[in-house]
């Protein structure tokens, strides 16, 4: 039986944790950039429900949710976003580039994937029984390395999971104007499996890549899931150019949080707002009260 | 080949991946066409194959991926050997090790290491052209977080020679990622011996940090006070040694050789030891010259000396392609008789 009240658990740290991070941004605390999940929280709760001790997650820019999702303190996280010594990468990293356990995120695109290649390699190798979750946008399709790796993956039967969170937009270039031809087909030219998904049902997703983890675990070799999903918020702090009254359309009718909302009654719901929103306030406010560097 | 001792760099360098296989169960080495019978475009590879079959992996044309991929393979236990078949596919591979691989130790905070040795023959002479002769380790150099090697065709204190045991080093006992640069003509050179340079007073120096890569500094045995500092490393050090000796038994002008090992971050204590004794430095690559090695080197020295050095210059390949006419690669590319000829001008003058 699905747990809905633990699902919206999981979603609504994440929103709040975004929310309040563009909430505090304008005060001039964060250094830099940062890109929200906004959005994207089922496709992170939804797939990374199913991480093993040993397994591998790789992330990139948008990176919060994942981070979250995998088990991720939003206190380290917002003390890295701050630039504080107590942050997960002590504030070298900032938002993109995230090592905590067997988590790693980079900013550059593409490469990622590779990354993430290498160490299924390593894992498959090991005997260790784990596997890899690499997280792209359909913006990194782009890239030329993402189809050298592919191949790879496919000739060396790596223990991957490639989830393309295809959210319409790269930055502020719509697919239409980037992207020709399949995306899903992609994967499967290259003899990859792939599981095609339209929507922001976290509970459509859990199920979807609970499957896609055993038959990788089992059989040893990649699997593709692509989900259709939308951003919510902005490409970086205040950087849209889309139709408001698209993005608006965007938070009735694709908002994940919301939706598995509507399964608690209003009580549970409040009980777990309220809740989780003390945490989050209480991971801020602790991060802003950590030592920061002597200037 | 195995069993016998080496006796050219090539021969060292393969030893030293046979050893490490053999020593450590991490290493693996990717590159493309390195399976025997071929055994790799210049051999390095050759045998391995067939006595590690599950660890020598070839690869599709994929420079960039097999690259980025030794990067995961190092953040998870491994310690990957990558062969780039020409050094100018480097750039090929470029956002891999300056964007990643490089990256990982100062970006995650010192908590991942990330133990990828990058090999790649550099260089031309052999009439390859445009695309398969350049010198591209300049574009390298400086990038926070990578060593950049070039080992030396010196017998050195090991039995596999110093190329094979700076590889064997670099490959087992450095945590971070490693751009080796060999090249092509320096595969074939002998490794010296002590025998080869009993005429030579021959002093070794490691940086201070501990790296195990020699920096090598030859003066004729029992010649006056220098009067100028050569320093040059891989195949330019060979055509340096010969500068050196015709400079001092055809024209009595008497140098010291400086060879370094470690490239970046520069280890040039022992140049500038050479230059308070001779005042002038002239800087042999094999590349072109414009805002690369050479000049890194001549603005250290500058720093450091100050008027102390009288003189410095420079010799590099012109800022051409590289023709594949033999006429025109050599007329583009420095010779032993420009280096005599610059030494010279720099002394008399």
């Amino acid at each position: 039986m699905t747990d809905y009240a633990q699902l919206y658990e999981k979603l609504y740290t994440i929103r709040s944790f975004e929310t309040l991070l563009l909430d505090k941004f304008s005060s001039g605390i964060f250094p830099g950039t940062t890109h929200t999940s906004l959005g994207h929280e089922a496709n992170a709760v939804g797939v990374l429900s199913h991480v093993q001790e040993n397994d591998v997650v790789v992330s990139n820019h948008r990176c919060h949710g994942h981070f979250l999702a995998y088990g991720g303190d939003p206190t380290a996280l917002y003390a890295e976003l701050m630039g504080k010594p107590g942050g997960i990468c002590g504030g070298v990293g900032g938002s993109q580039h995230l090592q905590w356990r067997n988590f790693y995120s980079n900013g550059i695109q593409g490469g990622t994937l590779a990354m993430a290649a290498g160490m299924a390699f390593a894992e498959k190798r090991a005997g260790r029984n784990a596997i890899v979750f690499d997280f792209m946008g359909d913006g990194t399709l782009g890239e030329g390395i993402v189809y050298e790796c592919l191949n790879m993956i496919s000739l060396w039967s790596l223990p991957i999971l490639i989830v393309l969170e295809n959210n319409h937009i790269a930055q502020t270039t719509p697919t239409e104007k980037a992207v020709a031809g399949s995306m899903t087909k992609r994967f499967e030219a290259f003899g990859i499996p792939t599981t095609h998904l339209d929507t922001h049902d976290v509970t459509e997703i859990l199920p979807v890549a609970g499957e896609l983890t055993r038959l990788i675990r089992r059989e040893s070799r990649p699997q593709a899931l692509a989900i259709e999903t939308s951003r919510l918020g902005t490409h970086s702090k205040g950087d849209d150019t889309r139709d408001p009254t698209e993005v608006e359309l965007l938070w009735t009718f694709r908002d994940p949080v919301e939706f598995v909302g509507l399964f608690l009654t209003d009580q549970e719901r409040a009980a777990i707002q309220f809740r989780i929103l003390d945490q989050i306030q209480s991971a801020f406010d602790t991060a802003l009260a950590m030592e920061g560097r002597s200037a | 080949m195995t069993d016998a001792l080496p006796r050219t760099v090539l021969q060292s360098l393969n030893q030293a991946l046979h050893q490490v296989l053999a020593d450590n169960p991490q290493v693996v080495l990717l590159g493309e066409d390195i399976l025997d019978p071929y055994g790799g475009s210049f051999k390095v590879t050759r045998g391995l194959s067939t006595a590690f079959p599950d660890r020598v992996l070839t690869t599709p044309i994929s420079e960039a991926g097999i690259t980025g991929m030794a990067g995961g393979m190092a953040l998870r236990g491994m310690r990957p050997v990558v062969e780039i078949m020409f050094g100018d596919f480097a750039t090929l591979i470029a956002d891999q090790i300056i964007n990643h691989i490089a990256k990982f130790h100062g970006m995650y905070n010192s908590q991942v290491n990330a133990p990828v040795v990058i090999r790649t023959p550099m260089g031309a002479r052999r009439g390859y052209g445009p695309t398969h002769s350049q010198t591209l380790e300049k574009l390298f150099l400086g990038t926070p977080g990578l060593t950049v090697l070039a080992p030396s065709h010196l017998q050195g204190s090991s039995e596999i020679g110093a190329a094979g045991q700076l590889l064997h080093d670099a490959i087992l006992h450095q945590d971070g990622p490693t751009f080796f640069v060999e090249n092509k003509l320096q595969y074939l050179l002998k490794l010296l011996t002590s025998e080869d340079l009993q005429d030579y007073e021959v002093s070794e120096s490691l940086p201070k940090d501990g790296f195990p890569a020699t920096c090598t500094t030859l003066s004729l045995r029992g010649a006056p006070k220098p009067q100028i500092t050569l320093t040059a490393y891989s195949y330019m050090a060979h055509l340096a040694l010969q500068a050196l000796h015709s400079l001092a038994y055809e024209h009595e002008i008497f140098a010291e050789l400086v060879i370094p090992t470690r490239l970046s971050p520069a280890h040039l204590d022992p140049l500038i030891e050479s230059l308070q004794r001779s005042g002038r430095l002239l800087a042999v690559e094999e590349g072109t010259g414009s805002w690369g090695w050479g000049a890194e080197v001549l603005a250290r020295a500058a720093e450091t000396l100050g008027p102390k050095l009288k003189r410095a210059g420079r010799i590099a390949a012109q800022e051409t392609v590289i023709p594949v006419a033999a006429d025109l690669e050599e007329a583009c590319l420095p010779q032993v008789s420009d280096i005599i000829s610059q030494a010279r001008e720099m002394v008399q003058a």
